[in-house]
Parts: structure tokens; C-alpha cells; sequence
């Protein structure tokens, strides 16, 4: 059973990662559109993500459920020394989501929607920038559980250079998620254009702060390196990114639009696997070279085994019925 | 503001307004699925529009719901990680479940939503019935974590080391059912009363009547059945904490000392200073009654329980006459409001009712924040009944202070925005369900 939770855990991660991402990246990339094209942008948006949206999101709810109930000093050590990240996260995600839900139900169309966009924009950049700087300050050896003043207990354990590297480059991934998902819905091929055009520029955003990542791992001493080019899989799992990036472009350009999502769900789900697979089952590295692994901290054995099975018995009630839900809604562009 | 009661605060105003978008998102959808069948059924127009306006509604306070959850599932770790850290193993089963009860509601809102017109319409009207269904899942499996708290259950604490894990028990615990059923019938109550009182407002403005009159009446039945039946489940609860938490039924009753037999306390101010109730109305041996089933038992009062362990006792007392109170008040205006269909029929002519439902509208939510004071502060000082202090809980990190006049912000907007987009649906009725435009509208 524990590595059933614990398959869960990863799986959660990763779809609210490509999910609940391409969403962030929806209003990412609203927030660097024209101000002309801002309404189209909008309108493609809304039916492509609308009936899946609040879906797409329960994906966080999954994850920090089993963390708590299975791996409950993971969760602690997080919820005190991230205090700060997850506070502005928590922050991010009731603006965008309430504002996005607002705009829509708004009964009368007036200046309140200049405010309910503001609003979902900012919130959706700050809610992916924090995502990627609490992922990063989970990697980044910066927490501190020892430390006796503030600033290095809650502050530098997040505002480092790798975890805010981390965060630039998982804003530039969700825009560039969202960007690929939203070409595929676009009717007129102007906009397809635009799309294009902007998932170019979240791509090479992408591989500018991928780079950052590098190097702000090397300087806080983040043995990346090892992780992604010394490790057979890490190192196979980039190489796949890499050629499925190319493979995107290259279809892309060709105009055939099929395949890119998955194509792009690929490639962020082989970044994803580079960067834990060495790491694996280690969670937290925290200031001093300690760990905190999953295996370690798993709760008792009942508790496991009960949380594997409403897992377990859950799936078989969502799964089809999401699978109808995106089946459903898909068909109907067609 | 110190850090301990800033997190206190935090807490009790993000569950505060949580219960309360909750309740709206976990009742409505049975409404909306009353209305939906008797549209399908009777192809009465109006009866569609009902269900789309409700629908909106819904939508407007899952959206709000659900991220004032997602916000406590961290809350619950950014101000207690403490009591997180040994409590997450083992009341967290409910939480794994509701997990996939509120997913489950997100997808079949989304085929409600966005399914109609294309969806089988017997399969539409069924995914509103999951949400409905679901949603009321989702409350009695957070409810039945909470009762855990008050009723801790299904593991050993030997030498502040928690073994024998049990996480079926703890789910199960004593207190899970009397709590799950006083909070669905008080968010059945309380949004049925303020959904009819709305309406209700409407008809007297002389609104678009048959529209009004017919949501009144759909709201207005749940409102005032689950109002009778409240009070039996009152009972259930009163005698469930005199038996498993004497220190909190003495707060409620303020009764400081024990009695034999005890009497029931009508009002009364508290000094907490001198131990003293002065400026009430008694009504003999009624509290023994209420606690043991007999007149004449022996309550339990506060001079039998160490002084270190007593709760808040003002507040309780307060909240608790408060809670009762409005439940008698709203029990009687459902009287009213069976007799008056009972002899007229029809309750246009009552202007006086409809007025009597129009003050109402605040009147269940303030009985359940009230009845909800009662549980937690009640509680206090434990975050685990008996086993854990809630000040041993509480995070180490200073300056939350900040954190809650920050969140209470974004609380506070958050339901002024909420409460003026409802204003719009409601002023927009008359424009947006004409029926020439209602699917213009709605595709927009």
C-alpha cells in the first residue's frame, strides 16, 4: 500500500502540475496580450478550460490531503518554514479563482470586469511563481528547522536564488503549457497564430530561466547536476524533453495540431521525472544535507492501508467520470 | 495582537466564512434539482429559469467554497502544525474521502453547468442531483473530522506517544453522527430560510411573481421542515456533550456549580470574574432533563472540573442562547407558515409572513455561526479533546498577527464582491429570464 499512496502522491502532483499549470498559464498569457487582443484571448480561454476548471484544481486538494494524513512531518516542516510562499499562494489561488468565476456570472458587464481581469492575471503569474518557489525550496537545502531568528527560519529558507529560479521557470512552463493547449481550441488562424507566437516566447523564457536554474543550483549547492546528467533516467528523461520539444516545433510549424498537447504534457512530465527520479524517495532536503524521505515519514500502517484504499475506491468513481467530463466537452469543439 | 490568539482568530474567521459559503454550495444544488424535476415534468418555463438562476448562484459559491477550503486544508498546517503533525494520521480519513466526494462535485458541476442542452436531460438533471449529493458527503466527512476533535477516538496516547492507530475508529468516533446531522439540517434551515426570505422580499416588491412565488415555496419547504426537526436533533447533541464533555455543557449553561437537579438558564449576563449569572429566567430541573433525560439528575458543573481546563464561559453561554433562540424563533415562524397554508391555502395574502420570512434571511446563518462558537470555544482549552492544548498546537512562527488582519481583508472583499454579484442576479431576474433571451444570455 505504500507505494500505491505514494504513486498517488506523485500522480497528483504531476496533473495539477499540467492541469491546474495550463490554467496559471491561461492567465499568464492573458497578462502578456495586447490590450487589443485581450478580449478574444479571453474568449478562447474560457470555453476551452471553463467546464474542466474547478476539476483541474482538486488535483492540490488530492496531494496536500495524502501529505498530511500519510506523510505528516513532510507536511509540518512545510506549512512552518514555507509559511511565508504557501501564505501568498493561498492568497493567489482564492483571487483567481473567485475573479475568474466572478467575471462570468457577473449579471451586468461593466467596469467590474476591468477589475475581476486584473485581478485573475496578477493572481495567476503570483500563484504560479510561488508554486515553483515552494517546489524549489523543497529541493534547495535552505530549510533551516534549527534556525533561531527569523530571517533565516522563515525567509531565506524560500527567498534564495534556486527556489525563485524555480519559480520563474514553472511561470514560463504553465505559459507555455496553456499556449500549446489553447492552440489547438483557436477557430480563425490569426489566432493560432498569436498562440504560436506566444508559446515561442514562453519557450525561450523557459530555457533563459531553466538556465538560471542551473546556475543558482550550482551556486546554493543543489547537486542537480547529479540528479539530471550523472543519473541513467534523469539523463534519459532530459534527452526525451529535449527531442520532444524539437518534435513539437518541428509539428508545430507543419500546422498539424493533434498531437501537441500530448507532446507537451510529455515533455513537462520528463522535466518532472529528471529533476525527482535521483531524489527519489528523498522529499525534503533541508539545511545541513539532512533529508526527509517518504519512505521515513510515512504514518502507521493502518493508516496507510485505509488511505490506499479510499484512494483506490475514489479513483474508480472519478476517473471515468472526469475522463466523460474532458470527452464530453472536447467533442463538442470538434 | 498575540501570535496564539491571532491564530485562534485566523482560524475561527476563515472556518466562519467557509461555513457559510459551504452551506450555500452544499443546499442549493437539492433546490436547483427540485425545480430541474418539475421542469422536466410539468415543461413549466418558469420552472427552467428558476433552475438556471439557482444555478448561478451555485456556481458563484462552489467557486468561493472551494478555495475557502483549499485555503484551510493548508490553514490547518500553517497555524497548527503541532497538532497536525500526530492528528493528520489519524482523523485524516474522512478528509482522504471528502477529497473524493468534492472532486466528484467539481466534475458533475461542470456537466451541470456547461451540459445543458447537450447532455441526455434525464443524465443533466442527475449530475445536479451528484453535486447535490456529493457536496452533502463532503460536509458530514468534515464534520465527522471535527467531531473527532471533541470525541477523540481510535488510537492510544500512552507517555505523549500516540499508538495503536486506528483510523476507521477515529472516523466513527461517538460524537460523528449527532454532529453531521445537527449541521445538515442547520445548513438546510438556514439557506432555505435566507433563499425564501430573498424571494420573499421579491414578491413584496411585486417582482416577476410566479418566478418568486414558486422559488419561495421550494426554498421555504426545506426551511421549515429541517426547522421542526431541528430541535430533536438538539436534544441528541445536548445529551451527546453531557455525556462526553461535561465541561462544555456547563459553559453553555454557564452553570458554575454543580446541581441536583439542575435548571435551564434563559438569558442571563456572566461574570467570569466572581463565577456568578445574574439577570436570568429559570426554569427548574429542565436542564437535567435536557442533559440525562430525567428531571431530577445531577448536572456536572464547573467547580468539578480543574480550573486550568475550563472553556470560555461567557462566550459559550452566549452563543449557545443565541443559537437556541433563533432555532425557537425560526421554529415558530414555520408554524405559522403550516398553519397559514393549512387554512388559506396560499400565503400571498399573509403580507405579513412574507415579512416575517423577509427578516428572517439573516437569522439561520447567525444561529449557525453561533452554534458553531458553541462547538469550538466550548472546546477550549483543548485542540483534541483532553488529549492536546490548543496553545501547544499553535505554530512557531511569530507575527501571525499580521497574517490575520491580512486574511480578514481578503475575507471581508470577498464577500462584499460575493454579496453585490448576487445583488445583480437577483435585480437582473426580471431582464435575463424573459424567454425570449434566456439562452442568449446564458451563452454569452
Amino acid at each position: 500500500m505504500e507505494q500505491v499512496v505514494i504513486a498517488f502522491l506523485c500522480l497528483a502532483i504531476l496533473l495539477y502540475f499540467l492541469l491546474g499549470g495550463a490554467d496559471f498559464g491561461a492567465g499568464i498569457i492573458e497578462l502578456f496580450t495586447s490590450t487589443k487582443n485581450r478580449s478574444r484571448t479571453r474568449k478562447t480561454m474560457y470555453h476551452a478550460i471553463g467546464p474542466v476548471w474547478e476539476a483541474n484544481h482538486m488535483w492540490l486538494i488530492i496531494a496536500i490531503v495524502i501529505l498530511f494524513v500519510a506523510f505528516p512531518r513532510i507536511y509540518t516542516t512545510m506549512s512552518v518554514h514555507l509559511h511565508i510562499p504557501l501564505a501568498i499562494m493561498l492568497i493567489g489561488i482564492i483571487a483567481r479563482g473567485t475573479a475568474f468565476v466572478f467575471r462570468h456570472y457577473d449579471a451586468v458587464k461593466d467596469d467590474m470586469q476591468w477589475l475581476y481581469n486584473r485581478i485573475f492575471r496578477y493572481s495567476s503569474f503570483l500563484t504560479a511563481l510561488f508554486l515553483g518557489i515552494i517546489a524549489g525550496s523543497v529541493l534547495s537545502g535552505q530549510i533551516d528547522v534549527n534556525a533561531t531568528n527569523f530571517k533565516d527560519a522563515y525567509i531565506f529558507s524560500w527567498f534564495n536564488w534556486f527556489s525563485i529560479s524555480v519559480g520563474l521557470f514553472t511561470t514560463a512552463l504553465c505559459g507555455f503549457l496553456a499556449a500549446i493547449y489553447l492552440i489547438g481550441e483557436c477557430k480563425t488562424e490569426e489566432d493560432k497564430k498569436r498562440f504560436i507566437k506566444k508559446a515561442e516566447y514562453m519557450n525561450v523564457a523557459a530555457v533563459i530561466f531553466g538556465a538560471m536554474v542551473f546556475f543558482s543550483a550550482s551556486v546554493e549547492d543543489v547537486p542537480l547536476m547529479n540528479w539530471v546528467v550523472y543519473n541513467k533516467v534523469g539523463l534519459i528523461a532530459v534527452i526525451l524533453a529535449s527531442l520532444s520539444l524539437v518534435l513539437l516545433w518541428y509539428l508545430l510549424l507543419k500546422g498539424n495540431t493533434k498531437i501537441l498537447r500530448v507532446l507537451a504534457g510529455f515533455q513537462v512530465t520528463m522535466i518532472l521525472v529528471a529533476i525527482s527520479y535521483a531524489h527519489f524517495p528523498n522529499f525534503i532536503r533541508l539545511k545541513g544535507g539532512e533529508v526527509i524521505s517518504l519512505y521515513e515519514t510515512i504514518a502507521p500502517e493502518k493508516t496507510v492501508q485505509s488511505l490506499g484504499w479510499a484512494l483506490v475506491l475514489g479513483s474508480f468513481l472519478i476517473l471515468p467520470f472526469l475522463g466523460y467530463l474532458f470527452y464530453k466537452f472536447q467533442q463538442k469543439e470538434e | 495582537m498575540d501570535d496564539f490568539i491571532a491564530a485562534r482568530s485566523q482560524m475561527a474567521l476563515s472556518l466562519g466564512f467557509h461555513i457559510i459559503y459551504a452551506c450555500i454550495g452544499m443546499v442549493m444544488p437539492f433546490f436547483m434539482a427540485v425545480s430541474h424535476y418539475k421542469w422536466l415534468k410539468t415543461r413549466n418555463e418558469v420552472y427552467k429559469h428558476i433552475t438556471k438562476a439557482w444555478s448561478k448562484g451555485v456556481a458563484i459559491f462552489f467557486a468561493t467554497g472551494a478555495v475557502s477550503g483549499t485555503m484551510l486544508s493548508f490553514e490547518l498546517g500553517l497555524l497548527w502544525p503541532k497538532f497536525m503533525e500526530h492528528a493528520g494520521p489519524i482523523f485524516g480519513m474522512p478528509f482522504s474521502l471528502e477529497g473524493t466526494a468534492f472532486f466528484i462535485e467539481a466534475i458533475a458541476l461542470g456537466f451541470f453547468l456547461y451540459g445543458w442542452e447537450k447532455l441526455d436531460k434525464w443524465f443533466h438533471w442527475f449530475t445536479g442531483v451528484v453535486v447535490g449529493v456529493s457536496g452533502l458527503a463532503s460536509g458530514i466527512l468534515v464534520v465527522a473530522a471535527n467531531a473527532w476533535m471533541n470525541s477523540p477516538a481510535g488510537f492510544d496516547y500512552v507517555d505523549g506517544q500516540y499508538t495503536n492507530i486506528d483510523p476507521i475508529k477515529a472516523m466513527f468516533n461517538d460524537a460523528w453522527f449527532t454532529q453531521a446531522l445537527h449541521m445538515c439540517l442547520a445548513a438546510f434551515t438556514a439557506t432555505g430560510f435566507a433563499v425564501a426570505g430573498v424571494h420573499a422580499l421579491m414578491l413584496l416588491k411585486k417582482q416577476h411573481n410566479d418566478f418568486h412565488y414558486k422559488s419561495f415555496k421550494i426554498a421555504a419547504t426545506f426551511a421549515t421542515i429541517c426547522a421542526l426537526l431541528q430541535p430533536i436533533s438538539g436534544d441528541f447533541s445536548a445529551k451527546d456533550v453531557a455525556k462526553r464533555q461535561p465541561a462544555k455543557l456547563a459553559a453553555m449553561e454557564a452553570l458554575y456549580e454543580t446541581e441536583k437537579p439542575a435548571p435551564l438558564l434563559i438569558g442571563g449576563i456572566v461574570d467570569e470574574e466572581n463565577k456568578t449569572v445574574s439577570k436570568y429566567i429559570e426554569i427548574p430541573g429542565a436542564l437535567s432533563f435536557l442533559a440525562h433525560g430525567d428531571f431530577k439528575a445531577e448536572v456536572k458543573g464547573l467547580d468539578q472540573i480543574p480550573e486550568d481546563e475550563h472553556p470560555p464561559v461567557a462566550i459559550t453561554h452566549y452563543a449557545f442562547q443565541i443559537m437556541v433562540g433563533l432555532g425557537t424563533l425560526m421554529l415558530m415562524i414555520s408554524l405559522l407558515y403550516f398553519f397559514i397554508l393549512w387554512r388559506k391555502k396560499t400565503i400571498l395574502t399573509s403580507k405579513w409572513l412574507l415579512k416575517l420570512f423577509v427578516f428572517a434571511i439573516p437569522l439561520g446563518y447567525i444561529a449557525l455561526e453561533a452554534g458553531w462558537v458553541v462547538t469550538e470555544v466550548g472546546r477550549q482549552p483543548w485542540i483534541i479533546n483532553g488529549v492536546m492544548r490548543t496553545i501547544d498546537a499553535v505554530t512557531p512562527m511569530p507575527g501571525i498577527a499580521w497574517s490575520f488582519y491580512l486574511f480578514s481583508a481578503i475575507y471581508f472583499s470577498l464577500s462584499l464582491i460575493v454579496i453585490f454579484l448576487l445583488y445583480r442576479q437577483i435585480k437582473m431576474v426580471p431582464v435575463l429570464y424573459k424567454s425570449s433571451n434566456i439562452d442568449q444570455q446564458w451563452n454569452k
